[in-house]
């Protein structure tokens, strides 16, 4: 659609940049404030550089916390990306069953999150739990309060159960877009099954399969509360992610300087990442219009 | 034979999703000397003591009451100001828009965990903490920018000529947006309310760090449960049930267009 250029459109964004605004560029610039300044309690602060980022940079700790996020963020990729498709292109087509569906698939999304924590975290245990219960009479030595395996395994399998509908109705309402008649005309041509999908779905989903990525990567590199319930970030610091890390820093330690500086780091990243998937989905957006 | 192996799939998937909701489900029914007693598959004596503790107990239900407050308020601050926004973004182009469009999609990414710490210092210090608006307003952060997204891609859908033919018509903006336009992007409004409500529900780092008595949220209340006594796992599981109810009732009415909200409108 061509649209008309008018800056008096900015009247009508006002409300909400200044909403934002508040919500956001001010307490950022208090991140900033703390991570430029060292403190010694009573709201006096002094000048100290770069020598958080400097330490931040430098430190042991977070080499650890990132690795493991890193980690973290490309085994749930790995894992729900290829299951969501799977599982959208198994999904009944129309009817009550599809309603039904996408109902039960929805529901672990609107489960707020430490409820799910909470879910697993019961689920999992040896003594009450379903699953704990029958890995160990099946004679599985399965504890995720003591062994980082069987605790990694736990947050994994967590976040699958919680996070692979979203990818899988994503996909769906994809496929669900595709005419009718691009099947037939592939049956025509006696393609395969794997060449309709690598040539009629995959480039159909190609949009809401970004949007998909983009929308894990950044949920599982910003996670914080399901693990936290789940396992407090240990046995040691094996699950300890990016973000409960940064939580206990800065409200455990109250080390506000190193924990400002990191989190500006964090927050960093992830503004170049979204910035990459936000170029890269708006390309697509114009070359689909110009189709 | 084709749609047999699909129904097998979906059988196990819709199986593993909600095995776990089961479990939680049939330990809230069960007395805790059950729970932790034997292990049966569903409760042998039927209790529905667990949810009566949490029905009849203000310090237990006021978490409810205080989750809801503060997520209406935010739906409807959340939609208050993205719906002329969206306007904006759909209809014109402005000096900064594309850039403005993507901070605002920024702060949907921004990590709740940055923002923990300032956010209850700039409400303290406004005198704010502890109060309903101050988590609603915090969880604007990431709401507003969803919902202007969201509206965003509904608004695209409706073709400009009905803007021109309204003005013609002799409409003012105000009148043209709230009798013409909103009815027909009301599926949109839906879905975006319906995104607000389920994010500002789920969300739990923000609206904990920044309450402690008057409008802690039940999720924060569940911790509530571990006391010198041991675990009330009975109690917990029945707040941890109560807590998926009101997702579960409006999914239904939006179903069809939870993919699009998710797409960010752009589906």
């Amino acid at each position: 659609m061509q649209k008309i250029q008018n800056n008096k459109a900015w009247l009508l964004v006002l409300p909400v940049l200044v909403l934002v605004a508040f919500s956001a560029v001010v307490p950022l610039m208090t991140v900033v404030n703390y991570a430029f300044n060292d403190t010694f309690g009573n709201n006096q602060f002094f000048w100290a550089g770069l020598e958080w980022f400097d330490e931040m940079v430098h430190s042991d700790r977070l080499h650890g916390a990132l690795g493991r996020q890193v980690l973290f963020s490309a085994i749930i990729l790995a894992i729900e990306v290829p299951l969501g498709i799977f599982v959208a292109l198994n999904m009944p087509k129309q009817s009550f069953w599809a309603s039904f569906c996408l109902v039960v698939m929805a529901l672990p999304l609107l489960i707020p999150f430490n409820v799910v924590g909470t879910i697993w975290q019961i689920f999992g245990r040896t003594d009450i739990g379903l699953l704990g219960h029958s890995l160990a009479a099946l004679g599985v030595d399965y504890n995720y309060t003591n062994d980082p395996i069987d605790a990694w395994a736990t947050v994994i399998v967590m976040d699958v159960w919680h996070w692979t509908s979203l990818v899988a109705l994503l996909c769906y309402a994809g496929l669900q877009s595709i005419p009718q008649a691009y099947y037939q005309a592939a049956k025509i041509d006696q393609a395969s099954r794997w060449a309709v999908f690598r040539y009629i779905e995959l480039p159909k989903m190609k949009g809401v399969l970004l949007i998909a990525i983009l929308l894990r990567f950044m949920d599982s590199f910003m996670i914080y509360t399901e693990p936290f319930v789940v396992t407090g970030g240990g046995p040691g610091n094996a699950t300890t992610f990016l973000s409960i890390d940064l939580v206990k820093m800065a409200v455990g330690q109250f080390d506000l300087g190193p924990a400002a500086a990191f989190s500006l780091m964090y927050f960093l990243v992830i503004m170049l990442v979204s910035w990459v998937f936000y170029t890269v989905m708006t390309n697509l957006d114009k070359a689909e219009a110009g189709q | 034979m084709k749609l047999r192996g699909s129904a097998i799939v979906m059988a196990i998937y819709l199986l593993f999703l909600m095995v776990p909701i089961y479990w939680l489900l049939n330990m809230s029914l069960k007395t805790n000397a059950e729970i932790t007693g034997t292990f049966s598959l569903f409760p042998h004596n039927l209790t529905f003591r667990n949810y009566q503790v949490i029905l009849t107990d203000p310090s237990w239900y006021m978490g409810y009451v205080n989750s809801i407050i503060y997520v209406v308020m935010n739906t409807v601050i959340s939609i208050t100001v993205a719906l002329p926004a969206a306007y904006a973004f759909s209809r014109f182009s402005f000096i900064g828009d594309k850039h403005l469009f993507f901070w605002l999609l920024t702060n949907r990414m921004a990590p709740p965990a940055v923002f923990a710490l300032p956010f209850f210092q700039l409400y303290s210090s406004i005198g704010l903490f502890d109060t309903h608006i101050a988590v609603a307003l915090a969880h604007c952060l990431f709401n507003v920018p969803l919902a202007v997204w969201i509206l965003e891609g509904f608004m695209r859908g409706v073709p400009k000529e009905i803007d021109e033919t309204a003005y013609i018509d002799g409409y003012s903006f105000p009148r043209f947006f709230v009798k013409i336009f909103m009815p027909l992007i009301a599926s949109g409004i839906g879905v975006a309310a319906f995104f607000c409500f389920m994010f500002s529900w789920v969300e739990l780092l923000l609206s904990r760090t920044l309450t402690s008595v008057n409008a802690k949220p039940i999720a924060a209340t569940m911790t509530r449960t571990v006391s010198a006594s041991g675990m009330d796992w009975g109690v917990l599981a029945a707040a941890g049930i109560l807590t998926i109810l009101p997702g579960a009732l409006v999914i239904w009415f939006v179903r069809n267009y939870i993919a699009k909200g998710f797409a960010l409108g752009r589906v």
